[in-house]
C-alpha cells in the first residue's frame, strides 16, 4: 500500500519538478542539465509578449474574482433563506456548474456569446448614427471575464455559504436585540463573520482564472492570457524560458491557495471562538 | 381618553400576552398565553423541555409574531414591532457574544447602534459602569475567547442592562454553568435585579432555581400556563399534580374522593387508608383523585401505630435523612426525616421495618393531570 502511495505521489509531483528545475538551468536545452542560473527568469519577464499576456491574465483575473465574489457572496445569502426542494434544485445547479469539464463551458459560452452578438452587433449598428463606425461587440477581455466570472461564482457561493451555514443564527438576532437595523447588523455582524470566507472565495477565483486554459482557449478572440502564451509557445518546443514561467505561476498560485486555506482556518476558529 | 384606555392595556404592568398563540405548522409552541407582567417583579417561566417556554419569551423579544393574539409592552400593542425597535433586551442561551469583537466592543453594541450616538467617552464610562456592575472591571480589552463560560455570561449580562431596558429577558441563562457557579450566578442575578429595578423575565427548567430567586411563577406545559404564583403559592397550593410535582419533591396516592367539607376533602386510598387535606379546584365527591403529600411531612418510627412500611433505601442528606420506603398497598415513597426528629429513636436502616403517619390536613387532594 505504501509503495503505492509513494508511487502515485511521485508521478503526480516528478513532472512538475522537472520543470522547476530545468528553470534554473544555464543551458539553452531542456534535455541536459548545464548548470545553475536564473537568466531564463530574466528573460521570461523581460520579454514584452509575456508581460502582455501576463497584464491581460491578470486584469482577466482580477476583474472577474471581483465580479464573481460579489455576485456570489449575495448568492450565498439569499440561499439562506430558501429551504425545501428549491433548495435542492439550487444546490444541485451549484455543483453541477463546478463540475462541468471546462471544455464545455468554454465551448457552450463561446457558441452563446457568438449567437448573442450575431443578434446583438446588427441591432446597434442600425440605431448607431454613423453604421460604419458602430462598435462591433466581439470576444475578448470581455467574454473571458464572463465566462471565468460565471465558473468561479459557483466557487465562491459554496465557500461562502458553508461560512453563512455555520454562523449562529443567534448573533444576529442578539444584533437586533441590541437595536441594530437590518443594515446595520449586516455590516457589523454578518460582513465580519463570512469575511474570511469572501476572501477566500475571491483567492480562488482568482487563481483559477489566472491559471486556466481550457475556456480561455475557446473565448479569448484574440486576446492572448499567459497560459495561451505558455501553449502557443510550447508548439515551438519547450524553452528553459516557458519553465520559468510555469514555475513562476505555480508558485503564485501554491502561494495563494495556502493563504486563502489558512484564512478559511482562521475563519473557523474564531467563528467558533 | 388616551390612547391607552382605547387599548384597554393595564397601567400597572410593563408587559402583556393576551390569548397569545404561536403555531410552527402543525406545533403549537405557544398556546392562549394570558399574562400581565408587574412593573419591577421578576417572573419565571418554569416548565419542561418544548413546552413554549423560549416561544413566550421570543414573542415579547420581537423574535416570533404570535399567530393569534396580541403582546403588550409599556401598554403599547407591540405585534408589529420589530425587536431592534423594542426597549427590551435578551441574554441568550448560549450568550450569543460577538466573536469578533472584544469584551467592552460587545457591551457597548447597544449604546452604539443608538442615534444620535453618544459620545465616546459617554460609552466608556457606561461600559466601564456595566463591567463593575457585573464584577467584571479590567476585562474590556479581552478577546471573548479568552472569557470563561462564567465570565462570558456576565459579559452577556451587562451587554443586555448596559441599555436598561424595560424587559430583561433571561433564557436558561445558567444552563451551561456548573453547579457551584450557577449557585453564585442565582444569587447575584437576584441581587442584580433588585438593585436595578428592571423587570427579569426568566426562563428555565429547573425549578429550584425558579423557587429560590422569583417572585412569581408561570408553570407551563404543552405550550400553555397551568398556574401562576409566588414560589410559596405553588408550593403549598398547586392546583394540580403536574405542579406539585414540578415544585418541590412530592409522594402521590390514588384514591377516591369520599368527602368534601369546605375547602378540606377526605381521599380514600389503597387498603381503605385515608388522606384528609385541602381540596384543590373542582374536587367533587365520588371522583377519582390522588392524594399528594411531601416527603418532609410523613413521620417514621420504629413503632407500630401506623401503616407500616419497610425501609429500601436511606439517603444521609446532612441535616436531613431521606428514606425510600415500601408499604403493599401505597407502593414506594419517600420521607424527609430531619436529624432533632430521629434523635430519639436511632436510625432504621434499610430492611428494617417500622411504620409510618402524617398530619389530619397535611395532604392536598388534587387532580390527577
Ligand atoms: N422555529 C420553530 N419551528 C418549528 N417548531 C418550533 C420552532 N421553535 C420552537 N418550535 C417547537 O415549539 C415547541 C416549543 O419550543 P420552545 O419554546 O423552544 O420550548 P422550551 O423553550 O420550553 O424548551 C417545541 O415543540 C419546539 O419543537
Ligand atoms: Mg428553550
Amino acid at each position: 500500500m505504501r509503495f503505492y502511495a509513494i508511487a502515485v505521489y511521485l508521478f503526480l509531483y516528478i513532472p512538475i519538478g522537472v520543470i522547476a528545475v530545468f528553470s534554473f538551468n544555464a543551458g539553452r536545452y531542456a534535455a541536459q542539465l548545464q548548470g545553475f542560473s536564473t537568466q531564463w527568469y530574466g528573460k521570461a519577464l523581460s520579454n514584452p509578449f509575456v508581460m502582455e499576456a501576463l497584464q491581460t491574465s491578470a486584469t482577466v483575473a482580477a476583474v472577474s474574482a471581483t465580479l464573481a465574489t460579489i455576485a456570489g457572496t449575495l448568492a450565498a445569502l439569499a440561499l439562506q433563506g430558501v429551504t425545501g426542494k428549491p433548495r435542492m434544485i439550487f444546490d444541485a445547479l451549484l455543483y453541477i456548474a463546478v463540475m462541468v469539464p471546462g471544455i464545455v463551458i468554454g465551448i457552450s459560452t463561446l457558441i452563446a456569446l457568438v449567437t448573442l452578438f450575431d443578434w446583438l452587433n446588427p441591432m446597434i449598428a442600425a440605431f448607431w448614427p454613423v453604421a460604419e463606425s458602430a462598435p462591433k461587440l466581439q470576444m475578448g477581455k470581455g467574454s473571458l471575464i464572463a465566462a471565468h466570472g460565471m465558473f468561479t461564482m459557483a466557487l465562491v457561493v459554496i465557500i461562502v455559504r458553508a461560512r453563512v451555514a455555520g454562523m449562529d443564527r443567534s448573533l444576529i438576532e442578539a444584533s437586533a436585540d441590541l437595536g441594530a437595523t437590518p443594515l446595520g447588523t449586516f455590516r457589523q455582524v454578518t460582513l465580519p463573520q463570512i469575511f474570511p470566507a469572501i476572501l477566500a472565495g475571491f483567492l480562488l477565483a482568482f487563481t483559477f482564472s489566472f491559471d486556466d486554459f481550457i475556456i480561455a482557449f475557446f473565448v479569448a478572440g484574440s486576446e492572448t492570457t499567459l497560459p495561451i502564451y505558455v501553449f502557443s509557445s510550447i508548439r515551438r518546443g519547450v524553452t528553459p524560458e516557458i519553465n520559468a514561467i510555469g514555475t513562476m505561476v505555480l508558485t503564485v498560485s501554491l502561494l495563494i491557495l495556502v493563504v486563502a486555506q489558512s484564512i478559511l482556518q482562521r475563519g473557523r476558529r474564531a467563528q467558533t471562538g | 381618553m388616551g390612547a391607552e384606555s382605547l387599548t384597554g392595556a393595564d397601567k400597572s404592568s410593563i408587559a402583556e400576552l393576551r390569548g397569545a398563540t404561536k403555531r410552527f405548522g402543525a406545533v403549537v409552541a405557544a398556546r392562549d398565553i394570558n399574562l400581565s407582567i408587574n412593573r419591577g417583579e421578576f417572573l419565571s417561566f418554569l416548565g419542561p423541555s418544548g413546552c413554549g417556554k423560549t416561544t413566550a419569551l421570543r414573542m415579547l423579544a420581537g423574535f416570533e409574531a404570535p399567530t393569534e393574539g396580541d403582546i403588550y409592552l409599556d401598554g403599547q400593542r407591540v405585534n408589529d414591532i420589530p425587536a431592534h425597535q423594542r426597549p427590551v433586551n435578551m441574554v441568550f442561551q448560549h450568550y450569543a457574544l460577538f466573536p469578533h469583537l472584544t469584551v467592552a466592543e460587545n457591551i457597548s453594541y447597544g449604546l452604539r447602534q443608538r442615534r444620535p450616538k453618544p459620545p465616546a467617552a459617554e460609552i466608556e464610562a457606561a461600559v466601564n459602569r456595566a463591567l463593575e456592575t457585573v464584577r467584571l472591571p479590567g476585562f474590556g480589552p479581552r478577546r471573548i475567547w479568552e472569557m470563561s463560560g462564567g465570565q462570558q455570561q456576565r459579559v452577556a449580562l451587562a451587554r443586555a442592562i448596559i441599555n436598561e431596558p424595560k424587559l430583561l429577558l433571561l433564557d436558561e441563562p445558567m444552563a451551561a454553568l456548573d453547579k457551584k457557579l450557577r449557585h453564585d450566578m442565582q444569587i447575584e442575578l437576584q441581587t442584580l435585579q433588585r438593585k436595578l429595578g428592571i423587570t427579569f423575565i426568566l426562563v428555565t427548567h429547573d425549578q429550584e432555581e425558579a423557587l429560590s430567586m422569583s417572585d412569581r411563577i408561570c408553570i407551563m406545559r404543552d405550550g400553555g400556563i397551568v398556574q401562576i404564583g409566588s414560589p410559596r403559592d405553588l408550593y403549598d397550593r398547586p392546583k394540580n399534580r403536574y405542579v406539585a410535582d414540578f415544585v418541590g419533591k412530592s409522594n402521590f396516592f390514588e384514591g377516591r374522593v369520599t368527602s368534601v367539607a369546605g375547602d378540606t376533602a377526605d381521599l380514600q386510598g389503597a387498603a381503605g387508608i385515608s388522606f384528609i387535606g385541602h381540596a384543590g379546584a373542582g374536587i367533587a365527591v365520588g371522583q377519582r383523585a390522588i392524594a399528594s403529600l411531601r416527603p418532609e411531612q410523613i413521620s417514621l418510627s420504629r413503632g407500630d401505630g401506623g401503616v407500616p412500611v419497610t425501609v429500601v433505601n436511606r439517603i444521609f442528606l446532612g441535616e436531613h435523612t431521606e428514606y425510600l420506603v415500601q408499604n403493599p398497598d401505597l407502593g414506594q415513597f419517600l420521607i424527609l426525616a430531619s436529624r432533632q426528629a430521629e434523635a430519639g429513636e436511632g436510625n432504621l436502616e434499610p430492611g428494617e421495618t417500622g411504620s409510618v403517619s402524617w398530619r389530619d390536613g397535611a395532604a392536598l387532594i388534587l387532580n390527577n393531570d
